[in-house]
């Protein structure tokens, strides 16, 4: 055997002589690293999403919102249909006060004792309640009513187009001719018949309807029955497209069953469209539930929700107009990021739908 | 086309149908009636009062007999007050035409021209300001914008006279109901008219040296209005019915405040009549919309 132990090699022959060859340094090795590392869907459009400034401020006020609703009440010693009182007594000055105004008594409480009361940091209300602590409550009822009405039009309406779109034929022609009636309905209309009828039926029942309160539910009823229709069609529309893929057809060939193949297969391929829906969704659940409320329809009293502190607000604008402000500052910003957040969202997950 | 015709009017003649039901059921299903409160000083006052609306025959029968009254052009007369039905709503509906029409008129004529500026001078400073302002509008409700408007110029100015019986001032309401949709149609319109000015028969216009305003009125415009006819249908419609709020908050007296305190007063004919003739109003509107979008863009198959 020669050096190196290379077999004896011919002058014309095309084998390589190893020996030849330098070895890479390290900082060779590292410019290979330059690809970068494998990437899902999902990575991807988290990727753009973070890369839009709009998206980013959404998603900062979004949780600074949120971290504000779940704290707050831990922090502000104040409940949110609690009459304010000074030493156990009803304090009968702290009705309307400005911003970290204190009451005349809470003042001489504060002197005598020398014990430091929590701020007002909105004010009260007119039934000498602490203001912020009710905007705060109502920001919890706006939001949760706009998630959860978000999630019954997610569920009902991916199941129903799901089913449509997948068996076809007659059963799809009637489903989505009983979908078309219900997207022409009038839904402020319906809306507001509905919540009349369930506020006042659902109030004669009880247990888990009373605690939750009956206006809530009869806000998800409304949803769960008028606004899946345009997710429902939504959902119906990528099926079909999607059904016709090869690997759908291999997926049936093996004997998968159809609730398979749709979870499975079909669905996971219309994710993108689903979240974009979804997301934008919430904002318009929290302008319904605000509009109910402000005309009586909405949440029950002593809770209070954004719509119904905005529509006690209006009745005393004359004197006090700050009032009206924070519930609607916070409406406008939750729907504003919400909105923005919603167009990240379809953006970062599907550039064509940019219409 | 002729079938795609029939089809549809049929089925806004069915969803009419759907309405008329669950408007009658569901305000029949609300407890209390038009009669268990103050009017009625004896349950014989009652019965009588009762009878005289047929409230006493089976739910089944009074819906016939109120559907039969329908065909004949009758709507009957209020619980509430006892005036003609008919008469009361054609009345608040001149109000809420009136201030509908304009605000709709206002929102789509703005809406177009500001979507049109902010697509043709794109990222440009009136580009920026254009998208700024009109995302934010889209995020305030109308019932928080009315209230303001009401407040800083009514109340505080005094530039505008708080509405009442003899002084009619449509400023305010019109600005308030028309804001949202305005905004909405210009955002659409930016993104349409992008969207043409992009296409090939744009750039086979100009490459023949069509002048540039015709290129844009004659060719992206007309393309780009497609997608807001769809739009401007059901959104006459909302305005007419989402002024409920902006009705009451202005005090104006309109259609969509009657609806809502015939339902607090369990006006059993009011409610329907009201609810008849919005969803009549609305369906309608809808129909034309899908119908005329058909019809403007031959791109379009009819199933």
């Amino acid at each position: 055997m020669s050096d190196n132990n290379m077999p004896k090699k011919n002058p014309l022959s095309m084998q390589i002589d190893l020996s030849k060859f330098e070895k890479a340094t390290e900082e060779e090795k590292r410019q290979q690293d330059v690809m970068s590392e494998s990437s899902t869907f999902f990575k991807d459009s988290m990727k753009k999403l973070f890369k839009n400034p709009l998206a980013i401020f959404s998603i900062i006020v979004l949780v600074a919102i949120i971290l504000v609703i779940i704290f707050a009440p831990m922090v502000v010693p104040y409940g949110y249909s609690e009459i304010l009182k000074v030493n156990g007594v009803r304090d009968k000055t702290a009705m309307n006060l400005g911003p970290f105004q204190f009451s005349e008594n809470e003042q001489k409480y504060m002197a005598e004792t020398g014990i430091k009361l929590f701020p007002h940091i909105f004010g009260t209300d007119e039934l000498s309640r602490d203001y912020f602590i009710r905007v705060v409550y109502g920001t919890r009822v706006s939001l949760a009513v706009g998630f959860f009405a978000s999630i019954i039009v997610l569920i009902i309406g991916v199941l129903y187009g799901s089913i449509s779109g997948y068996a076809g034929g007659r059963i799809d022609l009637i489903m989505m001719r009983i979908v078309d009636v219900i997207y022409s309905l009038p839904d402020m209309l319906v809306i507001i018949l509905l919540s009349v009828v369930l506020k006042e039926v659902l109030n004669d029942s009880n247990g888990i309807i009373a605690k939750l309160g009956t206006n809530m539910v009869s806000i998800f009823i409304v949803f769960g029955l008028l606004y899946w229709v345009g997710m429902a069609r939504l959902v119906r529309g990528q099926i079909l497209s999607v059904k016709e893929n090869e690997y759908v057809l291999a997926a049936k060939s093996i004997g998968a069953k159809p609730g398979r193949i749709i979870w499975k297969h079909i669905l996971p391929n219309c994710l993108s469209v689903i979240i974009i829906t979804t997301a934008l969704q919430i904002p318009s659940a929290i302008f319904t539930e605000s509009f109910l409320s402000f005309i009586g329809l909405g949440v029950a009293a002593p809770m209070p929700s954004l719509g119904s502190l905005a529509n006690t607000a209006r009745e005393g604008i004359q004197s006090y107009p700050y009032k009206l402000f924070f519930p609607a500052l916070t409406i406008c910003l939750i729907v504003l990021a919400l909105n923005l957040l919603g167009d990240g969202l379809r953006d970062a997950l599907d550039p064509k739908l940019k219409k | 086309m002729a079938k795609y015709f029939v089809k549809r009017v049929l089925l806004a003649i069915v969803t009419i149908f759907i309405i008329t039901v669950i408007a009658f059921f569901t305000m029949n299903a609300i407890p209390g009636g038009p009669f268990n409160s103050e009017k009625a000083s004896s349950p014989q006052v009652k019965a009588a009062l009762e009878a005289r609306y047929n409230l006493d025959k089976p739910l089944l029968e009074q819906y016939v007999i109120y559907v039969q009254g329908l065909f004949h052009g009758d709507m009957g007369i209020s619980t509430k007050t006892g005036r003609d039905i008919a008469q009361t709503i054609l009345e608040s509906f001149k109000v809420s035409a009136t201030v509908g029409g304009m605000a709709a008129a206002i929102a789509i004529v703005c809406g177009i021209v500001f979507g049109s500026i902010a697509a043709l001078k794109r990222n440009t400073v009136i580009d920026r300001i254009i998208v700024f302002l009109s995302t934010l509008a889209t995020a305030v409700p109308s019932f928080v914008l009315a209230t303001i408007l009401l407040y800083v110029f009514s109340m505080k100015l005094g530039w505008f006279q708080v509405w009442s019986a003899d002084s009619h001032n449509y400023v305010l309401p019109v600005i308030a109901l028309s804001l949202y949709p305005m905004s909405y149609i210009t955002r659409l319109t930016k993104t349409s008219m992008l969207d043409a000015l992009g296409q090939d028969y744009v750039r086979t216009a100009k490459a023949k040296g069509v002048s540039q305003v015709l290129v844009i009125f004659k060719h992206a415009l007309r393309n780009a209005l497609i997608p807001v006819i769809t739009y401007v249908g059901p959104m006459i419609a909302s305005i007419l019915t989402g002024s409920m709020v902006v009705e009451s908050i202005f005090t104006l007296g309109g259609l969509g405040s009657k609806f809502v305190t015939s339902i607090t007063n369990r006006d059993y004919p009011m409610i329907m009549g009201t609810t008849i003739f919005l969803a009549v109003l609305m369906v309608g509107m809808n129909l034309i919309s899908d119908l005329v979008y058909k019809l403007v863009d031959p791109r379009i198959t009819f199933d």
